[in-house]
Parts: structure tokens; sequence; C-alpha cells
């Protein structure tokens, strides 16, 4: 092995008061493909002081230990590590230990796996963690940026404080029935800090009991505050390289402000895309469920396309539908299919024109 | 008079577009329809096959469905959710047929 392969070979920190599971986990974890590195400790002192010694990539722990248990070394370790990878493996298996370790940012909560084919997910599990320092993203939901995960708590209505974390800088925004109320950081409040808080591109996020009380500061929607929020960051970014991995995650951001704008101007709810041809994963704005909706949108299309062939009615144009809460347009546009999702009160005759505007400015 | 037969054709290989509508339980059984009995049960049936398959994935997708409007070049299919089953309105497109929700 190179000194340099060696030096690229992430850690991690197996922590079990029992040395049996831990050899065996250690040699399991040891032929992973990122061939990490392991270290043992049998207990959570002996961890942390490892974790000061050497950086590690992921923390792997039992939540049963004597003196000092998981869930106080993962307390611990959130405010001394907050970059560190963080999952639980445990034999316990009441709700509440999962609900009480997820409430402290742990990435993954595994129970101890009982099955080969459990074993093998847990290892792929490790593996997806171990690779994902380099990519951005926001801990507690995997690949999700820190706009998504507002844009989820505002379309689920929850009330809620999320705690951000980035390094030392500590960032809350609170949610009231959906509604973006207040933001604060060290020396900021209000829109200052919730601007200041969307400018992290990654670190950790964890909910906390609502807060109904606290006092309104942000009177603007939550897509309104988001949109002006990356158009801003968007401005003072410096111009990079055309071809870095910066200027590319630059145009994809910069691609998200203008769909973003977009769906706020035509009033339209959410957009899903699915590629015409070809298995590439849908795409979409403004909805949790994409992956869902392009599934369906796949089978939808299909299905036209038989009618289209058993009724010999010529070629299908576009789908228009109604569901609970909303109105529904599905039509093709150059080599992707689109669903448009618009509030159920939409006027209908306009319907099919407004998606196909909005579906053009959304390529152009 | 024969020479009039010179201009005359038969209709007999046109073929006419579906006009009206048909009903379907949830598994897929024709319940009633008013289409012209020249079109074949068969193809009535997997309409509705088809037209269930759009709710039925619809619902696995968490957006179920109550309506649907299916524009193709030259005909409308409209079909509203029933109790898992679904009646069918087919109708030929002229100008001035446009398809709404309403």
């Amino acid at each position: 092995m190179t000194q340099e392969t060696k030096l690229s070979r992430p850690k991690i920190l197996l922590v079990d008061d029992n040395q049996a599971l831990l050899d065996t986990f250690g040699e399991l974890l040891g032929q992973l493909p990122s061939q990490p590195e392991i270290f043992t400790a049998t207990s959570g002192t002996r961890a942390l002081l490892l974790l000061k010694a050497e950086t590690f990539r992921l923390l792997l722990c039992d939540l049963s230990m004597p003196k000092m248990d998981g869930l106080q070394l993962l307390a611990i370790v959130r405010r001394q590590f907050p970059e560190l990878r963080t999952v639980v493996l445990t034999a316990l298996e009441e709700e509440h230990f999962r609900s009480r370790a997820y409430a402290l940012g742990v990435d993954m909560f595994w129970l101890k796996p009982d099955t080969q084919q459990n074993m093998e997910t847990f290892l792929q599990c490790v593996e997806s963690l171990l690779g994902r320092d380099t990519e951005g993203g926001f801990r507690g939901v995997q690949s999700k940026g820190l706009m998504d995960i507002i844009q989820m708590e505002s379309l689920s209505q929850s009330s809620t404080v999320l705690r951000i974390t980035r390094g030392s800088l500590v960032g809350r925004i609170w949610f009231q029935d959906g509604d973006l109320i207040d933001a604060e950081t060290d020396g900021a409040r209000g829109e200052a800090a919730f601007r200041q808080i969307l400018g992290w591109k990654s670190g950790t996020f964890e909910s906390l009991p609502p807060e109904p009380n606290r006092e309104r500061t942000i009177l603007k929607t939550v897509n309104g505050l988001l949109l002006e929020t990356a158009q801003a960051i968007d401005e003072i970014s410096a111009p990079a390289d055309e071809h870095t991995p910066e200027a590319n995650e630059q145009a994809d951001h910069k691609k998200t402000v203008l769909r973003l704008s977009a769906l706020t101007r035509e009033g339209a709810e959410f957009v899903v895309s699915i590629p015409e041809k070809g298995s590439t994963d849908a795409e979409g704005w403004g909805t949790e469920k994409t992956k869902e909706l392009g599934e369906w949108m796949g089978e939808a299309v299909e299905s036209c396309q038989k009618l289209a062939q058993l009724l010999k009615a010529g070629p299908f144009s576009h789908l228009e539908a109604k569901a609970m809460d909303h109105r529904l347009v599905m039509l093709s546009h150059e080599v992707k299919h689109y669903l448009v999702g618009w509030p159920a009160n939409t006027e209908v005759p306009k319907l099919k024109e407004e998606t196909l505007k909005l579906v053009a400015s959304w390529e152009s | 008079m024969g020479i009039l037969n010179l201009f005359y054709k038969s209709d007999s290989g046109v073929q006419r577009l579906p006009n009206g509508s048909l009903t379907v339980d949830p598994k897929g059984n024709l319940v009633a329809t008013t289409i012209s009995s020249s079109f074949p049960p068969e193809f009535l049936l997997s309409v509705g096959a088809q037209v269930l398959h759009l709710f039925r994935e619809s619902r696995k997708a968490q957006l179920p469905l109550s309506e649907v409007h299916l524009h193709f070049g030259s005909l409308l299919l409209t079909a509203r959710e029933m109790r898992g089953g679904a009646v069918v309105f087919i109708k030929p497109k002229d100008s001035f047929n446009v398809g709404s929700l309403n």
C-alpha cells in the first residue's frame, strides 16, 4: 500500500464494551471497498481520548455501555466533533432509543444485524457514509441541501426549531405550522440570520421541540425568502472556472434558483420531470415525492401511449387530472415529460397554456 | 344513371372512433357501455384496464386521482374513479369540442 493510499484511507472508530463484537465488526468493516482503518474502544471515555488524538471519518457506537452510555457519548461528540459522522449500532429495539439517537443528530441507527442480508445492507450503508464527506449536504437527511430541508419543513407544515451547526457556528430557524417565523445566529436575527445560515454549504442539523411563543420576525413566505437568499448568494459568489466542481455546483445552484423563481412566479406548486428515454432519475422541485411521482409518470405515459394505439386516436397530447389538493397537467416538452401540480382552485381553461409557459421558461 | 356509381365510394373501410361511455368494476369487468357493439368487448376491457392502471398507480404514488382527462390527437378520454372502478367517457374531438376539467 502506498503512503498516499494510506493517507486517504478513512478512519472508523468502533465503540462497544464487548471485545468479541469489536473484533468481528472491525474485521468486516476493514474489508469495505474504501479500506478504512479501524480503531476500537471499549468505553466512552477511551473513545473521547481517541477522537481527540486522531481525525476520524465515522464513529460507530453501541448504546448500552457501563459508566458513559452511547447517548451520553453521542451528545458530547456532537458538541465537540460536529463534522464527525455517527452511527448507532445496538440491540435495543425500543423506538424511543431510535428517536433519542436521531434527536442527537446521528446519521444512522442500526439494530445489530441478525442475518447475512442485514449485514450486507449495513456494510453498504457504512461505505456510503464514508464516501459522503467530500460532498456537500446537511447530515440528518442525507444528500439534502439546507434549502431542501427548509422546503420540506414548510411543505409538511411542521412546527419545529431547526438547530444547524457548522463547526463552531450555530444557527436556529423557527417554524410554526410550516411558516418560517424567526432565525438566529451569533449576532444576527431574522432575515439576516436566515441568509447567513443559508450560506453554509454543509453541516449538521437537528430538530428541536417547537416554541410556539417565539416572537415572529420574518413575515415573508418561505419560497420568497429562499429565492431572495439564493439570488443574493449567487451574486456575491466569485466567478469560478467553468470546469471545476465548484463551477458545476454553482451552475446547479443557479438552475435551482431560476426554477424556483419560475415556480413561484407562475403560481405552480410543484414540477417533476423525467426524460422521455433512458432511466435517469426524476427531478423535482416543490415536492417531497419526486421519486414516487416520477415512477407514476413513467407508468402513466406508457398507459397513455397504449391507449393511443388501442383507440387509434392519434398521438397522446397531454393529461389533465384532479387530485385532492391539486390539479395536475402532464405533458411532453422537447425530450422530457413534465408533471406540474397547480393549486386546486386554478382556472381550468388556462391550465395547459400555463403549464406550457412554465415548462418553456424552465428549459430556456 | 350508372355513371354515378363511378363516384360512389363504400365507407366500409373507414374505421369510426369509439364514442360513448363504459363502466368497469375494480376487477376490470365491464359493467355497462354505450359504445357501439361494433367494438368488441376485448377492446373495451383493454381500455378499462389501462384506465384502472392509471388510477391504481396514482394511489401508489400517494397522489390519488379522482378524475383524468387524456387528450389525444383526435379524441378526448375522460375517466372518473368510482370506488376502485371507473367510468370512462370517450368523445371524438371536433372543432367545437375542447376538453376541460369542469
